[in-house]
């Protein structure tokens, strides 16, 4: 489930937007250029600075090409927007959209056009297979991820370890040792905010994604493999092994289902520190600088998820794709564009934007923990989305999927494995309808 | 991501009840046809009677717009629910009363529908309760404006503030929650948590937990090591001083922290860095029976003087480790829908009592002053002279709160957490659940719209009937 608090502040962005704008034309911008006097449209869900951001990428565009580039903003309905332009017969040149699914819908209707000449050579040059092949769908290439983020890390207190003497973990096994170490030390490890049950599908999604591995992960997130298979079952072992230890998680396990993750960020990196660790994604950095008690880099840290039986560096990631829906040379080129460290540079240097383009030199990098950041997800050799937005929304993606109930009824009670396993099969056998 | 598409049928009736122009454009032509005849229905004797038929069209004229407005807006949504209700969950094929059986048979379903009766057997009974005390007990006292503004006040907030609010209320920390600051505040002044709560023996050492104190299989003449853990430096008392192991014969030992701060020491053994627990109740057991007991010093050891030599089990009393009262978890599984029964008591017990208070008034004063010189004493007069003046109103206030408690959604939907919010359920909230929040099942939720239609029915008949009884 992609973050709500970001969904949230763009909801209000694009608000604010909205009335700041009403009326006034979309900044366009014109050039001389081996495309003069054509014009592409690019839709896209940022608003206010992310907005801003990257009109500057689209100015460079401009200024390199000649073409007249215009940004058009849907916010969080930029599908429906899409989907009325299709209707009307004229949709956007190019498109950057945050749900896979979204993609896979445009791509069978054949809206979206697969990717040739210099944008998939600009692809192929400046990605790792693992990101081209997400933004492939039956194997041809639709899309480049453009921006992303990094669901695989997580956020600690400095002091705290300091304080217990433990180092940053790198596998499941150091992860488990250190949190018992912090415990003894007399902290509370962690901090799992089960009160929003989306936070337990990404800790299911990266053990799994580690101990099932990629191919089971796609199968899974289909549901061609049932959740009763030994992967997933082992996967909810070693979660229960994990929350079954009282100690080990903030007010223990009926506190934890209690906790909203907006909290848990206060509880760990706030006031008053009651814990020592925090699983979530890249923007919990933003949220911490937010609080300003203490400084990403310094008194926060992170480290990448540990590996699972010696399971290599893996990524659950989300992202926004730009896709193209028409095959105009200028959708193309800007693609080309979009693909190429020239345009990530851009973006990157403002800050809260990561790219997954290999060929970026991370030093552009507003701060040491974005280049980290992007490193750990430029480099994995294993990336997968956010699996619980690859499936029905009744299954993963709202309050009361059941996903999420069912995790958190097992964060509560991390009895049986076996038994939450074959709740989600039942609950997935009636959300995936007939599959 | 809930971008859920509007199902095709509701998307209709939506529009149609948006619509202005079926209304509007009747409201008009009446409006014209009033218009063009000047004092037509009042000065009807001083002009020829008009035949039967322009009568009858005239009055076709002035109802047909309000028949149509309930139409489109009202029979229409009732029927097509109903339609809705007898098929799958896209509205394609009919399945018979299938949604019906779901409906009493899927636990989530089952426990909304408990929980309705629930709130409908509680709530309205003690909001009128506490209503009819409130207005009985403020009419004396001076200044009973402004109380009863104070108590009406919670009315003027709308239930989503009014969620939010007690959801800050019932915080599970007793650092944000008010009512666990109260609840923890009152219980340790009784029982104050003692000074090593959390602190655990040291796994992979000697001693281990056995019904919260810590115990250890000892013989005299060698020391008795206890090392213990999870316990924050800044908790260790100022007092203690770096952990000695006592060198004295006899039954002795040591109890200290054995987590050396930064890391390293080793696991069961005093390093240097370790500081001993003072104060700590040791007892020395003997075929389960305490035979001595002491407190350790500031350097964590301990000595029982003089005891006969043999095997012991020196024990680390409960009472050192008793935890700290958290508070209660409000809005757990078990107590949220009471807890959400109370914020809502909060809001609606000023609506009952300024109801009651009016009722109140209406009472003749005579007859409560006629029971009074008969030697009533105030509670008689309450229970057999106001109690049943006011019963109408009370009465009223009961059918009111009933119907109102039977569609709750918004105060359960704010209050109860998302790992609650299973136990919380209520009928109109599944109903919102299964259709819109994800589910996009409008076969169940139009079943379960047409239950709580049925509920709600016998209560509007009774105040349709009531109503009448009063106009004759």
């Amino acid at each position: 489930m992609r973050i709500s608090l970001r969904a949230g502040a763009v909801a209000v962005a694009a608000v604010l937007a909205a009335a700041g704008c009403s009326g006034g034309e979309d900044p366009t911008t014109t050039g001389s250029g081996s495309l003069a006097g054509q014009s592409v449209e690019v839709a896209g869900t940022w608003s206010g600075t992310e907005q801003a951001n990257f009109q500057a990428v689209l100015d460079a565009f401009a200024t390199k090409t000649g073409a007249t580039v215009k940004y058009t903003s849907g916010g969080d309905d930029l599908a429906a927007l899409i989907n009325s332009r299709l209707a009307g017969g004229s949709p956007p040149d190019v498109a950057l959209i945050p749900q896979p699914g979204v993609v896979n819908e445009f791509v069978r209707k054949g809206a979206i056009k697969e990717l040739t000449g210099a944008a998939a050579e600009a692809v192929a040059a400046n990605y790792s297979p693992a990101w081209q092949q997400l933004g492939q769908v039956d194997g041809k290439l639709y899309g480049v991820y453009f921006k992303v983020a990094n669901k695989s890390v997580v956020w600690y207190r400095t002091d705290k370890f300091t304080e217990a003497g433990v180092q940053a973990p790198t596998t499941w096994e150091e992860f488990v040792k250190v949190t018992k170490t912090l415990a003894d030390s007399g902290v509370s490890p962690m901090a799992v905010p089960g009160g929003d049950g989306w936070t337990l599908t990404d800790w299911f999604e990266n053990i799994y994604l580690r101990v099932g591995g990629s191919e089971n992960y796609d199968k899974l997130s289909r549901h061609e493999l049932p959740w009763t298979d030994p992967t997933v079952v082992e996967t909810l072992r070693l979660l229960a092994e994990y929350w079954g230890d009282a100690k080990s998680i903030q007010g223990g396990n009926k506190g934890a289902v209690q906790l909203k993750f907006t909290q848990s960020i206060a509880d760990v990196f706030g006031e008053k520190p009651q814990s020592a660790m925090l699983f979530e994604g890249d923007f919990v950095a933003a949220e911490i600088n937010k609080l300003g008690k203490v400084k990403v880099g310094e008194g926060a840290r992170f480290f990448d998820w540990p590996s699972v039986n010696g399971s290599k560096p893996a990524v659950v990631t989300a992202g926004d794709q730009a896709v193209a829906f028409k095959d105009t040379e200028a959708a193309k080129q800007l693609i080309a564009f979009l693909a190429s460290p020239d345009a990530a540079k851009i973006m990157a240097a403002k800050g809260g934007f990561m790219s997954a383009n290999k060929n970026l030199d991370t030093k552009v990098y507003p701060d040491p923990t974005m280049v980290q950041l992007a490193e750990s997800v430029v480099r994995a050799d294993l990336l997968r989305f956010d699996l619980s937005d690859l499936t029905p929304q009744t299954f993963g993606g709202g309050t009361g999927a059941s996903m999420w109930r069912l995790l958190q009824d097992f964060l509560a009670n991390p009895a049986d494995p076996a038994a939450t396993a074959a709740k989600l099969e039942e609950a997935a056998k009636k959300d995936f309808g007939g599959k | 991501m809930r971008r859920a598409s509007e199902p095709a049928g509701v998307t209709v009736a939506a529009t149609a009840a948006r619509d202005p122009r079926t209304p509007v454009d009747g409201l008009n032509l009446t409006a014209a046809g009033v218009a063009g005849r000047p004092g037509a229905p009042g000065a009807g004797d001083t002009r020829r009677a008009r035949p039967a038929w322009l009568e009858r069209l005239t009055s076709v004229w002035f109802v047909g717009p309000a028949v149509l407005v309930l139409l489109t807006l009202v029979a229409y949504p009732i029927v097509y629910t109903v339609w809705l209700s007898l098929h799958a969950s896209d509205g394609s094929t009919f399945v018979g009363l299938d949604n019906y059986v779901r409906m009493f048979t899927a636990p989530e379903t089952r426990q909304a529908i408990v929980n309705n009766v629930v709130w409908v057997a509680v709530a309205p009974t003690l909001v009128t309760a506490i209503g009819l005390v409130l207005a009985v007990l403020i009419e004396r006292v001076r200044l009973s404006t402004v109380f009863k503004a104070v108590v009406f006040m919670p009315m003027a907030i709308s239930f989503l503030a009014a969620g939010v609010t007690f959801r800050m209320v019932y915080d599970e920390s007793p650092d944000r929650g008010v009512l666990n600051a109260a609840v923890v505040a009152v219980h340790d002044a009784f029982s104050p948590p003692s000074a090593y709560y959390g602190a655990r023996p040291r796994e992979g050492t000697a001693p281990t937990e056995v019904a919260g104190a810590v115990e250890i299989a000892a013989n005299t003449g060698a020391p008795v090591l206890l090392p213990l853990v999870g316990l924050p430096q800044d908790r260790i008392p100022a007092e203690a001083t770096a952990a000695q192991t006592p060198t004295a014969t006899g039954l002795s030992g040591v109890v200290w922290l054995d987590f050396t701060p930064g890391g390293g020491g080793t696991t069961g053994a005093v390093d240097a860095a370790e500081r001993g627990l003072p104060s700590v109740l040791v007892q020395a057991v003997r075929d389960g029976t305490v035979v001595a007991e002491t407190r350790t010093g500031a350097d964590g050891s301990f000595s029982f003087g003089e005891l006969a030599s043999g095997a012991y089990t020196v024990r680390l009393a409960e009472e050192n480790f008793t935890p700290p009262f958290n508070g209660v978890t409000w809005l757990g599984p078990s107590l949220v829908t009471p807890s959400i029964i109370l914020a809502y008591i909060w809001i609606w017990a000023g609506f009952a009592m300024v109801l009651i208070t009016a009722g109140l008034s209406a009472i003749p004063r005579d007859a409560l002053e006629a029971a009074r010189v008969d030697g009533a004493t105030e509670w008689q007069v309450f229970r057999r002279v106001t109690v049943p003046l006011v019963r109408p109103v009370l009465v009223v206030v009961i059918v009111t709160l009933t119907i109102n408690v039977l569609k709750i959604f918004d105060l359960v939907l704010v209050l109860a957490p998302e790992s609650s919010q299973d136990d919380a359920n209520v009928i109109a909230l599944q109903m919102y659940r299964v259709s819109f929040g994800g589910g996009l099942d409008f076969g169940l939720g139009s079943a379960l719209g047409v239950l709580l239609f049925l509920l709600v029915l016998p209560a509007m008949l009774f105040n349709v009937r009531r109503m009448r009884k009063e106009q004759r």
